[in-house]
């Protein structure tokens, strides 16, 4: 620094001075200012991946917002009404007061239209920057000890957060979200034994009844809102307690934070970001149509409409039943619907359990009991990666078959030559993935190994004296060097027990086999870092002529941002 | 109720009364005249007598047209569908080949073979005449017997062994009564006993106010539904906010960005 910073005390400010009265006023009764001062000057690493939480939680700030606005008009009965609204192809027609209400918020209640889109696409964006950042903190193993029971926690979110969204999507009570009703009615039943009475009690009596939507409103405005709500600060205060993860670099370890300090510059930083995504859904609220429920009209059983589809978040379950054979079969005088049970029950609460089981098992697979604050980049976790990119390919297959109908048509497909597709693609894509994933991790091991040892490339090109070309490679500078090789070396795998000390045969030897043996899986062709003597040897080759006419002098100071050599 | 029961007579009796070519002013000349353009145009498949012509297999090669009526000639003619460019699951919609004036001949050739559907007659396509409680009960009807292929706002839809809904959208009026009298390709014949022709125009009148009127809130996804808003949510939500996030990230809190 050329210049010197200079820094006015808060106290010493004329804002300072005239705050004091009144701040000191309520430290002395509310006693804050110990615990501000400390909390205010947390430290949170920066890096843009770290910010998709946080369009999770601001796109829930907008949805309380407008959500509150909505319920100020929106009626949750069930009770028929005859409409006679602004929007006339409906004039005169019998519908629920829940859908009647809905349609004065679109076209009679100022600025209602575009608020209930907001809340639309915000409860889309919601979700999915929730699933984003669950990507964000799988693939860097962001959840590892200490971190796996906010891992549970933002589970039990997404989880939550799919259930409020189609709760929201069911309550204006038009075709398309009654057929969703439907769909759920159709899960709920499909449990064995007590899915019909679970149905009964669910609906009180006959689907669709006239009690499910007052019962979903109260779910969705009050019931899971609060859990939400509770969740969210349990996943914050743990993330305040156990300090945010880090990328590994000079000066950052596992005992550290480097970063900036919560004020100002993350209150900034967060403040401002809440508004761009209140901006960006205000945006999309305005200027994209979502659910027009005046053109679906009014819910009724016998109906259906074409292109019936749930929110995307739902897409998977959707898709999942869609690629299901119809098996059913009759044991004691029971249907068991396993077309519907398997992908739509199995298949929801398949992801949740997997999602909230992985920490746990990938630290019995590793036996890696040690805290970790540092994290993983993705290619140094082959497995894990490929992995998680399969799951996505599974996800993504079944995502895709939830909207084949729409595809057929876009596309000129047919519906069943692409169903058929699915179905084998949902199981012979993520292994296609996992291979491919795993293969460009390891290349990208080797790449950074390459770059360790010979160096980066200057994009100095030479010729020798015979003709040929060779481009100068010039060593890492020693920061760079540490940050790719601060992660931990490949574990030495050993052979678990088949004895005791006393040569008994060792108790739970086969389950440690198996543990051996997922082990050996999970570390299988990883490339481990080059070792200190590694990088030493290549130091030395490095400087060697070897074909390089030029010597690389102390003359040569690298190449700078842009590639032009700066001393050569 | 004295006019609805007029009404329904009235459609009842157009109904069951026999069609003859006088709806529209048909002569002997457009006969011989669309006698002529079947036999370049369309006896190669469906048979010089338009009786068909059966594979081997016991396959239609083109089906029998005796009893078509014009209507099913002006709709298929009409739209494009025939003549087919090519073997395919269903016959698209183009540009059509012939002419209105060889399209009414076909029509009328086809109509003197046998009695069929004839063409609407212009009283029950003119959807001006719908009010807003016609279009009202024209909705109630779509929704019921439309929608489940055609999409609700007519957008169409997937069926299997790539078939499909076409989408209704620029259709003229004529041609969707045409095709739900005559029931072209997958789709079930909606015959004036099931639906009147008052109640086909009323249907017509609601798919054109849904599609004619502005889309509120903003660009709509071509009425395709939530898949267009998921993929609106990834990429302009999701991929612009990560745009955002990527900005702020990258200013740090520096001073000064040079020292």
């Amino acid at each position: 620094m050329s210049t010197t910073e200079q820094y006015t005390p808060i106290q010493d400010t004329g804002v300072g001075k005239k705050a004091a009265g009144p701040v000191g006023w309520l430290d002395d009764r509310l006693g804050l200012a110990g615990v501000a001062k400390k909390n205010l000057r947390k430290v949170f690493p920066e890096h843009w991946s770290f910010m998709l939480g946080e369009i999770a939680l601001w796109s829930f700030v907008v949805l309380l917002l407008t959500g509150v606005f909505l319920t100020f008009w929106f009626q949750p009965s069930m009770t028929e009404v005859e409409y006679h609204g602004s929007y006339l192809p409906f004039n005169g027609l019998e519908m629920s007061q829940a859908y009647k209400s809905t349609l004065d918020i679109s076209f009679d209640i100022r600025g209602g239209l575009l608020i209930r889109q907001i809340h639309h696409w915000a409860a889309a964006l919601f979700i999915a920057a929730m699933i984003a950042h669950m990507l964000r903190v799988f693939f860097t193993g962001a959840y590892r000890k200490p971190r796996e029971i906010n891992w549970l926690i933002g589970v039990g979110l997404f989880s939550l957060g799919l259930v409020e969204g189609f709760a929201g999507y069911s309550l204006p009570d038009d075709l398309l979200s009654g057929t969703g009703l439907r769909f759920v009615d159709g899960l709920i039943r499909s449990i064995p034994l007590v899915g019909s009475y679970l149905e009964f009690f669910i609906f009180g009596g006959e689907f669709p009844g006239d009690e499910i939507i007052p019962r979903l409103y109260m779910a969705h405005i009050l019931l899971i809102p609060a859990i939400l709500l509770g969740l969210i600060g349990a996943h914050m205060l743990l993330l305040v307690y156990h300090k945010h993860t880090q990328w590994p670099g000079p000066g950052r370890t596992e005992q550290n934070v480097v970063g900036y300090p919560m004020l100002p510059v993350y209150a900034a930083k967060a403040g401002g970001f809440f508004f761009v995504v209140f901006g960006f859904t205000a945006l999309m609220g305005a200027l994209l149509q979502i659910n027009p429920v005046w053109v679906y009209g009014p819910y009724n059983p016998s109906e259906v409409t074409a292109g019936s589809q749930p929110d995307w978040y739902m897409g998977f379950s959707e898709g999942l039943v869609r690629l299901m054979p119809g098996w059913e079969s009759t044991f004691f005088n029971y249907t068991w619907s396993w077309n519907v049970f398997i992908p739509g029950v199995g298949g929801l609460t398949g992801l949740f359990v997997i999602l909230g089981a992985w920490p746990f098992i990938e630290q019995w697979i590793t036996g890696d009991k040690r805290d970790h604050h540092l994290l993983q980049r993705p290619r140094n976790a082959p497995v894990r990666t490929a992995l998680g990119v399969a799951g996505m390919t599974a996800y993504g297959v079944a995502w895709a078959a939830g909207g084949n109908d729409i595809i057929a048509t876009k596309f000129h497909m047919d519906i069943y030559t692409l169903t058929n597709i699915f179905r084998v693609g949902f199981f012979v894509f993520p292994i296609i993935a996992f291979m491919v994933t795993k293969r460009i991790c390891i290349g990208l091991q080797r790449a950074d190994a390459n770059r360790i040892l010979h160096g980066y490339e200057t994009g100095v090109i030479e010729r020798s004296p015979d003709g040929g070309f060779s481009e100068r490679h010039a060593p890492l500078p020693a920061s760079q060097q540490y940050t790719l090789t601060a992660h931990d070396r490949v574990p030495v795998l050993e052979a678990p027990a088949e004895t005791d000390e006393n040569g008994v045969a060792a108790p739970h030897s086969r389950k440690e086999k198996v543990r051996a043996k997922l082990q050996a899986l999970y570390y299988r062709d990883t490339l481990d870092k080059p070792t200190t003597e590694d990088v030493q040897h290549a130091e030395e080759h490095l400087g060697e002529i070897d074909g390089h006419p030029v010597e690389l002098g102390d003359e040569f100071q690298g190449v700078s941002e842009t590639g032009v050599p700066r001393v050569h | 109720m004295l006019l609805l029961g007029l009404v329904i007579a009235g459609g009842a009796y157009y109904a069951f009364a026999p069609k003859p070519a006088e709806a529209q002013e048909v002569t002997a000349n457009d006969v011989e005249a669309g006698r002529d353009l079947f036999l370049i145009g369309c006896a190669s498949c469906h048979g010089k007598n338009a009786t068909g012509i059966e594979t081997e297999r016991g396959n239609n090669y083109g089906p029998s047209l005796i009893g078509v009526g014009a209507a099913s000639v002006d709709f298929q003619v009409g739209t494009g569908r025939m003549p087919l460019a090519q073997t395919a699951p269903q016959a698209p919609s183009k540009n059509p080949e012939y002419t209105e004036e060889e399209t009414r001949q076909l029509s009328a050739y086809i109509a003197s073979l046998a009695p069929g559907p004839a063409i609407p007659d212009g009283e029950y396509t003119d959807i001006d005449k719908a009010n807003v409680d016609d279009i009202r009960e024209g909705g109630e009807l779509f929704r019921a017997n439309c929608t489940a292929c055609h999409n609700s706002v007519g957008a169409g839809g997937a069926m299997p062994g790539g078939k499909y809904a076409p989408s209704i959208k620029g259709v003229s009026a004529k041609h969707i009564a045409e095709a739900m009298i005559t029931g072209p390709q997958q789709m079930p014949v909606f015959s004036d006993d099931v639906i009147t022709p008052e109640d086909k125009r009323n249907i017509i009148a609601y798919v054109k106010q849904v599609q004619d009127q502005p889309n509120y809130g903003g660009l709509g996804g071509g009425g395709l539904g939530p898949v267009v808003d998921g993929m609106f949510t990834w990429i302009i939500g999701i991929g612009g906010l990560i745009i955002a996030s990527i900005w702020i990230g990258a200013h740090g809190a520096r001073v000064k960005k040079k020292s």
